[in-house]
């Protein structure tokens, strides 16, 4: 990191920006500065301001009156989307934005392509320029595949390829890790540094406090539209970070404790299924939070698979409430008690077109049964209005449309809509991806209350603080495989991490 | 082209037919047959091209074969009122009215965001009963010579005295067909189309204009609908208003054979011919074979499930040797 970063020349220099959308000031006199070749992180939680702020860097949105906008030392008094581009501002959205079936050289080069005039295109030319863009990352992809063949991790390098071909100098990063490993997103923080060290100023975005802590050399936090400050990354902890994220601070004390007198709820024997997992051996008791953690890929998702019914186990036997029972499909595991918030929240987890309403009750529509076996809206206003209210969701109106809510309200219904069938055993597959800083802490209380309520749950997480703070138990599972086991009393974040990432 | 594309398949079953049809029927690999399997064929395969744009700018078109013929109608009397025309106003004439046509579906498509599957039923439906009502269901035999003259391109006579010949329409598909293929291979706006159907979201912020992008996928279409219809005139020597009703479905069926994904993004020109090819030397072959017409409709069914649903066995089988070797696989458990 630089030592005298204010001898260093401005990429971006914004001051007095704010920006009101029907009423709701969405930022108030931010400023926002972020020198050359720098690694600057945008912190805040959901709704904070920070992508407005980027769509007035990029021109998408104009400011208010009274904005003062510095690219590269020249003010700009309109910024238009064409304008950011020829300036060398690029964004890298959540989504990438790519083209799925073309090819990967064809992603890289495809802002050369955009015009209404008609050219010629040399593909081979194309190829080149892919070429040279990928050398300059120091990564190797077949130009030739389709990106849709590519894993996330690469899709969002062919991302970052396309922006420095359009010749990115200020590169904004809307959480690019958010669906990445441990081990990709560390290949991806590498990929940044290479960036930086060429001169490319980066603006990064993310939930995950510790990468941001670890990639940048300062951060900018913004709350509720309002600048908070800029710090230096050096001497911030995670805890201090959230703390001005949210305003309140989260003194979040470890939560273990010992159920080994209850009950088991689910009892697992050697179970396998091959290729996935092998001789698994676990046992949650009534009220337990079991966390398990491990790096993506070594059978965490395929073994809540097969507590759910998705996939057979091949090889061993899972008891519930001391019955043995073999599930054939997902609605066998309801039957049985058994409810699974999966990973994928947008993918599997919702219906996104639908209403939080009828997200609330997709589970359980044969308990809302009324006359004529015909559906009975006051029986699905009276559930769906139990759980918002118990698990206090924010929402407008219960017929609002569920892609309304921000990530930590959108689990919160993903919640309910589990916690509607009454489980005895609830699997909750990586629960904060996508989710801020104080969402999580608020879906962490639920959990803990459930827990209370004497149902057994498998937290499965690949951040370890998380699984950490919140679970009596810790299994470590490696290649399918369940490798150790460990109090979290009686251990630290450094001493976990090393274990799993060693 | 990649080995496991819908492409090499296609042509793989193609090259074993042709094989199996030569060996079954001594007709098959004449001349004479070969060349009228093209003559006949010329016209759907403009078409083909022509929906292959619109499929790979993810986008769907029910109304180009009734809109040839409303272009044909039009342009009966257009020649009139221009004193006979040729074959080179007969092409501008054509295309251009083809143009016009397959615009009013883009502009009502993109004006009123509206998905293409409903408004090109919806104008499939209004051109088919605009062009019965006005022409009260007339035939039209009265046609300038220029257009049912016949011209040949090819002509040949075997040793026992029959003749094979190609005929102008086969020209004019080969033109059409190459056009189709560097529009959309080989000039950015062919990228931008891909582009677009792909990920239309991710197009639109990348700064593709998706006004022109939908003007240039539907006025390609209606091009090579009125070019389509032209050429349909010269080999029937008449304009029948429900001669081309119920061919879109027939063409659109080609298309997708040949590896053209409804959901944009994805298809190629050779794809095309081979999908167009196969559907026509099946219907050849059953007809050498002296099999039942209704067969044909069966094959084509089957083979279209056939198509679209081995198209995804190569993914399966990946994932399957996949975990054979992957580092984390293991003996398999004892039950």
């Amino acid at each position: 990191m630089p030592d005298k970063p204010e001898l260093k020349p401005l990429a971006l220099k914004l001051g007095g920006v704010s920006k009101v959308f029907g009423g709701v000031q969405a930022l108030n006199a931010v400023s926002f500065d972020v020198q050359e070749g720098e690694i600057h992180c945008l912190s805040g939680e959901n709704g904070c301001g920070k992508s407005t702020l980027i769509k007035i860097v990029t021109g998408v949105y104009s400011p208010a009156p009274g904005a003062r906008i510095e690219i590269f030392g020249r003010r700009f008094d309109v910024m238009t989307p064409n304008l950011a581009r020829s300036l060398g501002i690029e964004v890298i959205w959540q989504d990438l934005a790519l083209f799925p079936h073309m090819t990967v050289a064809e992603n890289i080069a495809f802002d050369e392509l955009v015009g209404t005039r008609p050219r010629a295109v040399w593909i081979r030319g194309i190829h080149q320029r892919a070429e040279a863009v990928l050398a300059r990352l120091g990564v190797s992809i077949d130009l030739n595949s389709s990106l849709n063949s590519l894993p996330i991790a690469q899709r969002q390098i062919v991302a970052i390829a396309r922006a420095l071909m359009g010749n990115a100098k200020l590169l904004f990063m809307d959480e690019p890790t958010s669906s990445l490993s441990q081990s990709e997103t560390s290949r991806l923080l590498e990929v940044v540094r290479t960036l930086s060290r060429q001169g490319v100023a980066v603006v990064f975005v993310s939930h995950r406090l510790a990468e941001v802590l670890e990639i940048s050399s300062r951060v900018t936090v913004l709350r509720d539209g309002k600048l908070v400050g800029v710090f230096p990354t050096a001497g911030m902890t995670q805890a201090r970070l959230g703390e001005l994220m949210t305003g309140t601070r989260f003194e979040q004390g470890m939560s273990a404790r010992d159920r080994s007198s209850s009950p088991a709820v689910l009892e697992v024997e050697n179970l396998g299924r091959s290729g996935e997992f092998e001789n698994v051996n676990l046992t949650i008791r009534a009220g337990e939070v079991v966390g398990m953690t491990g790096l993506i890929g070594a059978g965490r998702t395929e073994l809540a698979h097969a507590l759910i019914g998705m996939t057979r186990p091949e090889a061993g036997a899972v008891r519930l409430n001391g019955r043995r029972i073999r599930l054939r499909s997902i609605r066998d595991a309801i039957r049985e008690g058994i409810a699974y918030v999966s990973e994928d929240r947008l993918g599997l987890g919702l219906v996104l077109k639908q209403s939080i309403a009828d997200n609330t009750v997709i589970a359980v529509l044969d308990r809302i049964l009324g006359k004529l076996g015909l559906l009975s809206p006051q029986r699905q206003l009276n559930l769906v209005d139990h759980w918002i209210g118990r698990l206090a969701v924010k929402i407008g109106h219960a017929d609002h449309a569920i892609l309304t809510l921000s990530g930590g309200n959108q689990q919160r219904v993903v919640l309910a809509k589990w916690l509607a069938t009454n489980p005895k055993l609830l699997i909750l597959d990586s629960p904060t991806v996508g989710v801020d800083v104080g969402a999580r802490a608020g879906i962490f209380e639920i959990v803990r209350e459930l827990a209370d309520q004497g149902i057994a749950i498998l937290l499965i997480s690949d951040e370890v603080s998380e699984v950490l703070l919140n679970s009596d138990r810790i299994l470590h599972i490696i290649d399918g495989r369940i490798a150790g086991e460990y109090d979290p009393r009686a251990t630290s974040a450094e001493e976990l991490e090393q274990r799993i990432y060693a | 082209m990649r080995l496991n594309s819908i492409e090499s398949r296609l042509l793989v079953v193609l090259v074993l037919m042709i094989f199996g049809l030569s060996l079954a029927s001594d007709q098959f690999l004449t001349l004479g047959n070969l060349t009228s399997l093209l003559n006949n064929n010329a016209v759907n395969l403009i078409w083909a091209v022509g929906l292959l744009v619109v499929l790979i700018a993810g986008g769907i078109d029910i109304s180009f074969a009734v809109a040839a013929s409303v272009v044909q109608y039009v342009a009966v009397f257009c020649f009139q009122a221009l004193g006979g025309g040729n074959w080179l106003i007969g092409f501008i004439v054509c295309g251009g009215l083809g143009i016009v046509l397959g615009l009013v579906n883009a502009v009502l498509i993109h004006g009123f965001r509206i998905i293409s599957i409903v408004i090109t039923i919806a104008t499939f439906n209004a051109y088919f009963g605009l062009l019965m009502f006005f022409s009260k269901g007339r035939f039209i035999y009265n046609l300038p010579d220029w257009w049912t003259d016949r011209i040949f391109i090819f002509e040949h006579q075997s040793a026992t005295g029959t003749w094979s010949e190609l005929n102008l329409a086969v020209a004019v598909m080969v033109v059409c067909v190459a056009a189709t293929a560097f529009l959309i291979r080989y000039t950015n706006i062919g990228r931008q189309l891909y582009a677009f159907g792909d990920n239309p979201e991710g197009a639109r912020r990348a700064g593709v204009n998706i006004t022109v992008m939908q003007c240039v996928a539907f006025g390609w279409m209606g091009l090579m609908a009125g070019i389509a219809g032209l050429m349909q005139v010269n080999i029937v020597k008449e304009v029948v208003p429900n001669a081309l009703y119920g061919r879109e479905l027939d063409v659109l069926a080609a298309v997708v054979l040949g590896g053209a994904r409804l959901g944009g993004g994805r298809g190629t020109v050779l794809g095309c011919i081979l999908g167009v090819m196969f559907v026509a030397i099946t219907q050849n072959g059953l007809n050498l074979l002296g099999v039942s017409p209704f067969a044909f409709q069966m094959i084509i069914g089957a083979a279209i499930l056939i198509a679209i649903s081995s198209s995804n066995v190569p993914v399966e089988l990946k994932r399957f040797r996949w975990r054979g070797i992957s580092p984390g696989s293991f003996r398999r458990a004892d039950p």
